[in-house]
């Protein structure tokens, strides 16, 4: 994945006179020709479980990168949001349980899902950019404990602990959005569009301002910026990016139940943006696909170790702390410091280029 | 407190009226339109008095999490493993010699001796890095959580107090009149008021350490300004060594004290890091009167939440989270 780089092949080194085709960097073909044609290669399995799951993780990760990446706000509320999705469409769309399912058609369902995960996600911010740094955190994570505690307890909306199940994508042009090939591309398609949204307010007005409020708030209110209105609005896109990914991921295992937004999947949306990096976007692409490899091959891995299976979280535990500890970028950090390595003269130990 | 009532009048009446119906409500025999209303009294008195050594024991967990974050500024997300620990290490020792009182000291010494060591390797580290730091505690406590599922299992333990502790205590408080005129009693399990007792006395005795001892006025100098502190002279790696080791222990008594009230299991970890960390957003982060005031609201409202709208209990707690929040961000007691 080390093909995609931020700072100098990137869009950056754009050169005048070139049309928009031709800058897009050698990389973005690669990669993009090689997920195109995946269904050619994979197996069944790798294409729903392990490309539609990584996709789906790293797109609700990818709010979280854009908040703590550019707004410099961790919050652990995202899978919450992500649940709030997924619930919406299964209260206002169509599952098994018909008593509290509306029924109504997915073109009313999806939009109503997710203005509402928008309104509570923007909600949460609105709360939670009250305070700063750290107790960003705190206030996120007691944010999401609340929202599973409510949804296991209440069953006339919720349906308590047992949440919905049959929630299933529409067929749309006769598709059956959740066979293998259709499904990765689903969420291939909506992955790739919030990366490159992402890509693309980062480099807007409304994204350099953000990056300028995580780095001086003070200053970029005495410019005439309301910080604050920059901030819940960060966290009312992430929320949007949560939304998509909470619906695709209710499609996936076609329930939603209080579990999947609980207190252990909120922590993993945060284990996956810091292993994969928060600095760039694909950051979190590469997190969820350590992730959901750990996830689903660690089991057997550590049988063959002689270990017990029951040990994953062991496992995803050290990870994080490994790369915590020694490279606070996660993995896009390390493939920066060794490239800066690489560049370095031997002798005069100055780098490449740049500072 | 004079000085509230001066400043806040109409609070301060409100508060009074409040509390004087409080009083009237435990002490008096309630007429029956009461009764009709909310029910008996007994399950009104419980729900107090379980409430406030709840309470109890929520400050003895968030006193320790907040004086680490007040000094260190470093959010501890592992402090719920903290008390999950010393009510694993507790239980073992209370197994092991037999003696319930001997599982306190040991679950403080042990927990004191991790925390120690986690200052010492992990935090000293990344010192000043607080959102770093902050992520290593999410990892630890995820390690630590499967670490303990593997050493102890899924199993439920439950310290047991000892015969002496066990039996119910005879208030002076009435909870009803029976027909034939006598009055009848309320009945309280003795041990949950002797830890309430401790926990009171504890949080005297920081309270005192923090105030009016040298010590005290070195972490206090070190929670408002840490820099000059340390440009002075004072040796405040050993000063935060001293405050994590405290608060850890104190979160390893407080799992011997969560395992005799309740049991000791995974998932508990989460459960106490998550009340206090409500506890002190709602008290004010750093401060041990606030973390006090923060435990007995979120205990009481637990416990009359679960009385009286037993659906939404857990819920009615981060209403009062998120209603701090909205109005008082810094906490009831915090400074801005």
């Amino acid at each position: 994945m080390s093909v995609f780089d931020p700072t100098e092949t990137g869009l950056a080194a754009r050169s005048e006179g070139q049309s928009w085709l031709e800058r897009i960097p050698i990389a973005y073909w690669v990669v993009g020709l090689v997920l195109l044609i995946m269904p050619a290669l994979a197996g069944d399995f790798m294409l729903f479980q392990i490309f539609g799951w990584t996709f789906i993780l790293g797109l609700i990760a990818l709010g979280l990168m854009f908040l703590g990446g550019y707004g410099g706000m961790v919050s652990l509320a995202q899978m919450s949001i992500a649940g709030v999705g997924g619930y919406m469409v299964a209260i206002f769309g169509v599952s098994a349980i018909d008593t509290i399912s509306l029924g109504w058609p997915w073109y009313v369902a999806i939009p109503i899902a997710l203005v509402i995960a928008m309104l509570f996600g923007t909600l949460t911010g609105w709360l939670a950019v009250r305070t700063e740094g750290i107790y960003t955190i705190m206030i996120t994570l007691a944010i999401a404990a609340a929202f599973f505690y409510f949804a296991r307890q209440n069953y006339v909306m919720f349906n308590g602990f047992s949440g919905f199940n049959g929630v299933l994508p529409p067929m749309l042009f006769g598709v059956d959005w959740r066979g293998p090939a259709a499904f990765y591309y689903l969420t291939l398609f909506w992955a790739a569009l919030g990366y490159l949204v992402v890509l693309y307010i980062s480099r807007a007005p409304f994204g350099l301002a953000l990056q300028g409020v995580r780095d001086n708030p003070r200053r970029m209110s005495a410019l005439g910026y309301n910080v604050t209105a920059h901030r819940v609005a960060a966290y009312t896109f992430a929320s949007l990016l949560a939304a998509i990914g909470g619906i695709l991921l209710t499609w996936q295992s076609a329930q939603i139940s209080p579990g999947t937004a609980g207190i252990g999947p909120a922590i993993d949306i945060l284990v996956i943006a810091v292993i994969g990096g928060m600095r760039h976007p694909v950051g979190p692409f590469i997190g969820a696909f350590i992730y959901v490899i750990l996830k689903t091959y660690a089991i057997d891995a550590l049988v063959t170790l002689g270990l017990s299976g029951e040990r994953f979280q062991l496992l995803i535990g050290i990870a994080f702390l490994v790369i915590v500890f020694w490279s606070p970028d996660g993995i896009i950090g390390l493939w920066d410091r060794l490239r800066e390595n690489r560049k370095r003269d031997p002798l005069t130990g100055r780098g490449g280029e740049g500072p | 407190m004079t000085d509230f009532a001066r400043r806040h009048p109409v609070w301060a009446a409100v508060i009074a009226i409040l509390a004087a119906i409080l009083v009237w409500m435990i002490f008096a025999l309630w007429p029956s339109w009461l009764v009709d209303l909310i029910g008996k009294k007994k399950v009104f008195l419980n729900a107090l008095f379980n409430g406030i050594t709840l309470g109890g024991l929520y400050f003895l967990v968030a006193s320790g999490f907040t004086l680490i974050f007040g000094l260190m500024r470093n959010v501890n997300l592992a402090h719920g493993s903290l008390y999950l620990l010393g009510g694993y290490v507790g239980y073992e020792f209370a197994e092991l010699t037999g003696y319930w009182l001997l599982a306190f000291p040991a679950a403080f010494i042990v927990v004191a001796v991790f925390g120690i060591l986690l200052q010492l390797v992990v935090f000293r580290r990344m010192e000043g890095q607080d959102l770093r730091q902050t992520l290593v505690t999410i990892g630890i406590s995820i390690i630590m959580a499967d670490l303990m599922l593997w050493g102890w299992g899924g199993d439920f333990y439950n310290i047991s107090a000892p015969s002496w502790l066990s039996g119910p205590l005879e208030t002076i408080l009435v909870t009803a009149q029976k027909r034939s005129g006598d009055l009848v009693y309320l009945k309280y399990p003795l041990v949950r008021v002797v830890i309430f007792l401790a926990a009171v006395a504890i949080g005297v005795a920081m309270w005192l350490l923090l105030n009016r001892t040298k010590i005290g006025m070195l972490i206090r100098a070190g929670v408002d300004d840490r820099d000059m502190l340390s440009a002075t002279g004072a040796r405040i790696q050993l000063v935060f060594l001293a405050v994590f080791a405290f608060g850890a222990g104190l979160a390893g008594i407080a799992g011997v004290v969560g395992g005799t009230f309740q049991s000791v299991a995974p998932g508990e970890d989460i459960r106490f890091l998550l009340a206090s960390l409500v506890v002190v957003i709602v008290g004010g982060m750093g401060s041990i009167p606030g973390a006090a005031l923060g435990a007995l609201l979120i205990g009481l409202a637990e416990q009359f939440g679960s009385v009286y709208m037993p659906t939404y209990a857990v819920v009615l707690t981060f209403l009062i989270m998120v209603g701090v929040l909205a109005f008082r961000p810094q906490g009831l007691m915090g400074r801005s």
